[in-house]
């Protein structure tokens, strides 16, 4: 039986908003999951957030990752939705 | 309203800050003490100012916008703009790259973001702001929130399929 274990992901913005402003919100996931299994477990877990995660993307120590990137457990996790800046 | 400390960053060629302060004032300091874009080869110095704009309009409809603010991802936004300033310096063949970005509140006809370039010829320059302008849009975590003279406000996400980066 693999540990649990959970992992903070930072929010921004419209994601942020959707979570009743918070910065970050938790995920139960496994050892060192794939950026595209946390991605479904966030929205799983935060199902406020799900529609907002179908338009986002995740960077992992600051660094946009495929869905395949494996997530250690002391990384930064983002979520990163659609940008406006400028 | 974040007090938070201006984030500077000088990369060479580069410089890249984030800042919760008027942008316009540092033009004109850095343009009497400190040329961020000056260089002996450079014959083009193009400076460019997203400015914070009142009325949008699609279509027939006319929206009034009272405010923008921003906010950002800082230390990502930092080292993405960083990124993307020093590729523009290799792809555009630039001598100097600034590109300044407002967070918080943005009143009307303030800018949000200042991108400036030097290069030994025009075209390079006007190409390179453009293309600045392009991928800062689309990979950049900052995002805006609009105010609306009516009280509503939203975050802008854009879609990438319905979504022109070249109009919002």
């Amino acid at each position: 039986m693999t540990p649990p274990c959970s992992i903070d992901v930072l929010l921004f913005a419209g994601a942020s908003e959707s979570a009743g402003g918070a910065d970050r919100v938790t995920v139960q996931t496994h050892p060192r999951p794939t950026a595209n299994e946390l991605m479904t477990q966030l929205a799983e877990q935060h199902t406020e957030l799900a529609a907002m995660v179908q338009r986002s993307r995740l960077a992992v120590d600051q660094r946009y990752v495929s869905p395949d990137h494996v997530i250690e457990t002391d990384a930064e996790v983002a979520l990163i939705p659609p940008v406006s800046g400028g | 309203m974040s007090n938070l400390p201006s984030t500077d960053e000088n990369f060479g060629a580069v410089n890249i800050r984030l800042t919760d302060e008027p942008l316009e004032p540092m033009v004109q300091a850095t343009s009497c003490e400190e040329p961020w874009l000056s260089h002996p080869d450079a014959g083009a110095i193009l400076w460019f100012h997203g400015v914070t704009r009142r009325q949008t309009k699609k279509g027939d409809h006319v929206t009034i916008t009272k405010e923008l603010s921003y906010t950002a991802h800082r230390e990502m936004a930092v080292k993405q703009l960083n990124e993307l300033a020093n590729n523009a310096v290799h792809e555009f063949g630039l001598h100097r790259v600034v590109i300044w970005h407002r967070l918080g509140t943005v009143p009307i006809g303030q800018a949000s973001v200042i991108v400036g370039c030097s290069s030994a010829h025009r075209v390079a320059a006007l190409d390179a702001v453009a293309a600045i302008m392009d991928r800062l849009k689309q990979d950049v975590p900052i995002w805006k929130q609009e105010h609306f003279e009516s009280g509503e406000c939203h975050w802008i996400h854009p879609s990438p399929t319905t979504d022109d980066p070249r109009t919002h």
